[in-house]
């Protein structure tokens, strides 16, 4: 039972494929495993066993068929702002109390088309606003490292049930980081990928110009197979790009060292990083000179400006974005004495507190007498942070950040100061305000209050350049010195 | 004309014109645009606003405004972007319409209106852009009173053309929205019916004393569903504003509406409470980029538009401005007229036909074009007889007659009721004859210089023929034989 749990993803859709394992009892071993950790863990909001086991049985029909296909018998966490037909999709939100959406999202649609299992739906901050998960409506996920901390936010449950060998990959969405720094607190990989590489239809959003899912996995092979099944492009979403999909998971180590050039922006490596994490990266960089990388001090100068650029940006879309709750169609609603009653009382209650806090920022930032100063002042400065990475792009192959400053911090620890819990976000929102493609891979673990907590490097690619990204992270997983937790 | 002041005032208008885009399917998603479905069956996931979900822009929606665009003269700007207009209202599903804000589709453009002195007078447009439509809400129905949303027509392409403050009288206005009516139907845009709400229009009304340079505060007039109400909105509203001034008043900036039953209009929404609508663009669609060579193509495929046909009628008919202006006052009726003239008919003869006799038929029937008895076949068949000399005039306007009744051919009728005009010199010279014969004294007066009785003659003549005998061949014959 634990050897089936900590298989990786292309080997379980090998085994599948050849008939060495059956999807029913790869799926089956997954339930148990949730049914045994989720208390402790609470990576899902909601299990969908039954709906797992009639997609397992499928994908064993289909092999015996002769007709498996990619991801044939993978069962998989998605992320609670998917919309799944038939399927509750909350947003870790009240505000969607009982809502079943009758569409698929295109990139859950493209997985199960390959031959995946929905598995359930995994925890999140609410609307994905959050660094912690502890703004989710359904309660904080916990770290399977060490249950008193966070696995990260937002996409936390997704990160948490692949740590936690409740399934062996996950989707996430990432917006400012929500799906690398979760990886990296939960010492697994996870891919933000080209603004535009996935479809956003049917994703829940909120920032529209920033929103983009991404793959979980253990490994990076299993994280580009994964982006494979999901990726595409799709007239359905008129943001959505329009690239040849490669296998990503093929030729993953073709990529020749020697000459490639790593840039190491000096903005990213600053005092605020905590020693040992800095020790990590540190020996990833050496690790890659030592095969015979060129590394190159870039500097990216508006780097400053991400983190209040990235919640200027945000927060205005979001305030639109979440104007559709209002209790008329869908979701919650709580009926007051006239219309205005009726939408105050609905939302009040709906909406957390982050949540509030966002869109009462967002509706600021948008109001006439305040656009310019702060929106459309916004808007200008991501220009100039895109900018920043176009030129070094010219010189550098790819860059290489810590993933976060820290290792995973406690629950309870941040969540009554923003700025702080914004602040974890400083090395990972300029990717998503530049449309770049980002990982988090393992360098490797830390001791902290007596715990191992693993740490994560970061690397960004120029745009659409997916390919070498997974290349280069798949080598930095060679090198690294990187010990996954058990499952038992 | 003669300028159109109050009291020393002059009144200052510009106008904001909804048009429905005659389209197959929703501004951002595939649902049918038709009207008059059953509530909320029109509707999917991104109509209804659900999480998630994405608009595509409809390209036929750009096309429609690209060649509206050209029809106002208008610069067409090949960047344009969509922007969230956000409010909440229960029939806006998702709490923002798209809309165009700073960078419409169509920029500035002009258009000539004509005055009912045949004089024109040139009204600046001041931009053109794309927008979904709301909902449908109905308040107060069933037991409980309860207000009800159709989303239907959420999301329905929108054309919203704001004029210059360039018009100076209710009938400027009214010659506006009649004219720009006139184009969107020529060019097959919008079906202009203004009671159905396919085309909507807002008034922005301000008064100042003759001279003054400055323009008054303006309130905007809404829920005008009629040519004529525009018309008699704009008048009440700037006797209105003119009273409140004169008795030391100021004028708010609000929002009113307009009651046509009472003919008022009232407050609606003060300045005070306008919305702030946070407008930004829309991150979910692309700024829209046109290529010149789009452009070309539906210029080089514009048909033909009521200014310039009413010039080819000019001078390929050589009908007056006046009829060439009511006879291209609307596509249905240009194409009438062409059917009736065609086969070498007389223009101007033809053109009087439908403008006089058949345009004052149907009104008095209350009848439009669309739905005549006559079809422009059986109108160019009258004139042939006419032509012919088949039947006098006079007689034609009897067959039209029975044309508008029973919808018969002209021919037929004529067979039936032996309406033929008699053209045969020798039966009319027989009558003459008699006529003649049986009144010597009125031929003595005639010979002595009284030509007054040569009426009374041809009047005989036509009363023993029953109206039949061609005048002119009566005439010659009568001049003839009186002469002895």
């Amino acid at each position: 039972m634990s050897e089936l749990i900590e298989l990786g993803l292309k080997e379980s859709a090998e085994l599948i494929r050849n008939r060495d394992i059956s999807a029913v009892e790869l799926t089956e071993a997954c339930l148990e495993r949730i049914d045994a950790h989720n208390e402790s863990i609470n990576a899902f909001i909601t299990v969908a066993s039954d709906k797992a086991m009639e997609m397992a049985k499928a994908s064993d029909e289909r092999v015996k068929e002769g007709r498996a296909r990619l991801l044939e018998g993978v069962p998989l966490g998605i992320k609670d702002m998917f919309c799944t037909k038939d399927v509750l999709t909350t947003a870790a939100s009240h505000i969607l109390d009982n809502f079943v959406p009758p569409y698929e999202s295109t990139v859950t649609a493209n997985l199960w088309k390959q031959g995946a299992v929905l598995l359930g739906k995994t925890n999140l901050d609410e609307f994905a606003m959050g660094s912690s998960n502890e703004t989710s409506y359904f309660g904080t996920s916990r770290n399977p490292w060490d249950t008193t901390r966070t696995p990260g936010g937002s996409s936390g449950g997704s990160a948490a049930a692949v740590a936690d060998f409740m399934c062996p990959g996950s989707l996430g969405t990432d917006t400012g980081g929500s799906i690398r720094q979760p990886a990296a607190f939960s010492g697994i990989v996870g891919m933000k990928p080209t603004y535009g590489r996935c479809s956003r239809w049917g994703i829940v959003a909120f920032a529209s110009s920033l929103d983009q899912a991404g793959p979980f996995a253990r490994s990076v092979e299993d994280v580009a197979l994964l982006f494979r099944g999901m990726s595409g492009h799709d007239p359905l979403d008129s943001t959505s790009a329009d690239r040849p999909i490669e296998n990503y998971d093929a030729g993953l180590d073709d990529l020749n060292i020697k000459g490639l050039r790593i840039g190491l922006p000096k903005e990213y490596f600053t005092d605020g990083i905590d020693p040992q994490v800095k020790a990590h990266i540190d020996v990833a960089i050496k690790n890659f000179e030592a095969q015979g990388a060129e590394l190159v001090e870039i500097s990216l100068p508006h780097t400053k400006y991400a983190v209040p650029t990235y919640y200027i940006v945000a927060p205005a879309e979001a305030a639109s974005n979440l104007s559709r709750y209002d209790g008329m169609r869908f979701g919650l609603r709580i009926d007051g004495e006239n219309l205005a009653d009726t939408y105050t009382k609905t939302r009040s209650a709906g909406f957390g507190r982050e949540v509030k806090r966002r869109i009462m920022t967002g509706n600021y930032t948008l109001s006439s007498g305040y656009y310019d100063a702060y929106y459309l002042k916004a808007q200008k400065v991501r220009q100039l942070i895109r900018q920043d990475f176009v030129d070094v792009f010219d010189k550098v192959d790819v860059i290489l950040t810590p993933t976060t400053p820290t290792a995973a911090f406690k629950i309870g620890d941040r969540i009554d100061d923003p700025v702080t819990m914004y602040l974890n976000d400083i090395f990972t929102v300029a990717t998503n305000l530049a449309g770049l493609p980002g990982i988090s891979v393992p360098a490797g673990t830390i001791e902290e209050d007596g715990k191992t907590l693993p740490v994560g490097v970061q690397f960004i690619g120029k745009a659409f350049d997916e390919q070498r990204l997974l290349q280069v992270a798949r080598a930095h997983e060679k090198m690294a010195n990187f010990q996954m937790r058990n499952a038992a | 004309m003669s300028a159109y002041t109050i009291d020393g005032y002059e009144v200052v208008i510009g106008l904001e014109v909804h048009a429905q885009v005659n389209c197959n399917s929703k501004l951002f998603s595939g649902t049918s645009a038709a009207f008059g479905a059953e509530p909320n069956t029109q509707v999917n996931p991104i109509d209804l606003g659900m999480p998630g979900v994405l608009p595509v822009l409809n390209e036929a929606a750009v096309d429609a405004a690209i060649k509206t665009g050209l029809a106002l003269n208008a610069e067409v700007n090949t960047l344009s972007v969509f922007a969230r207009k956000n409010y909440f209202y229960p029939d806006l599903p998702k709490g923002y319409q798209i809309s165009q804000f700073e960078l419409p589709i169509i920029g500035k453009g002009e258009m000539q209106v004509d005055l009912s002195d045949g004089a024109t007078k040139t009204i600046g447009i001041t931009r053109l852009h794309l927008e979904e439509d709301a909902g449908k809400s109905v308040h107060d129905i069933g037991d409980d009173n309860s207000s009800h949303v159709d989303l239907n027509r959420a999301g329905v392409p929108l054309m919203e053309i704001v004029s210059e403050p360039d018009m100076r009288s209710p009938e400027e206005a009214g010659a506006y929205v009649t004219k720009l009516r006139s184009i969107l139907r020529f060019i097959d845009v919008c079906d202009g019916n203004m009671e159905q709400g396919s085309m909507r229009c807002d008034a922005n009304v301000s008064v100042r004393k003759i001279g003054a340079t400055e323009f008054g505060t303006r309130c905007e007039i809404k829920n005008l569903n009629s040519i004529r109400n525009v018309m008699r909105a704009i008048e009440f509203e700037a006797k209105r504003q003119i009273d409140v001034i004169e008795d030391g008043g100021v004028i708010d900036q609000e929002t009113r509406l307009y009651n046509a039953d009472k003919n008022i209009t009232r407050t609606m929404r003060s300045k005070e409470d306008a919305h702030d609508y946070r407008y930004f663009p829309d991150p979910d669609l692309l700024p829209v980029r046109l290529t010149g060579e789009r452009i070309t193509n539906i210029r080089e495929n514009m048909p033909e538009l009521p200014d310039d046909m009413k010039q080819r009628f000019m001078d390929q008919y050589s009908l007056s401005a006046y009829d060439a202006s009511v006879l291209t006052q609307s596509k249905t009726s240009a194409l009438y007229y062409e059917r009736v003239v065609a086969e070498k008919r007389d223009p101007k003869l033809s053109a009087n036909w439908v403008t006089v006799e058949l345009f004052g038929a149907l009104n008095n029937l209350g009848k439009d074009l669309e739905h005549s008895p006559v079809t422009p076949q059986d109108l160019g068949e009258l004139i042939d007889l006419i032509q012919d000399g088949t039947i006098s005039g006079k007689i034609a306007k009897q067959v039209f007659a029975t044309m508008l009744e029973t919808s018969q051919s002209p021919h037929d009728i004529v067979e039936e009721q032996g309406l033929k005009q008699i053209s045969d010199t020798g039966a009319i010279e027989q009558v003459i004859d008699d006529i003649i014969a049986q009144n010597e004294d009125n031929v003595a007066k005639y010979r002595d210089g009284n030509e007054r009785v040569f009426g009374f003659f041809v009047g005989q003549v036509m009363k023993a023929t029953k109206g039949q005998a061609n005048p002119q061949v009566v005439n010659e014959l009568l001049k003839q034989k009186l002469a002895g």
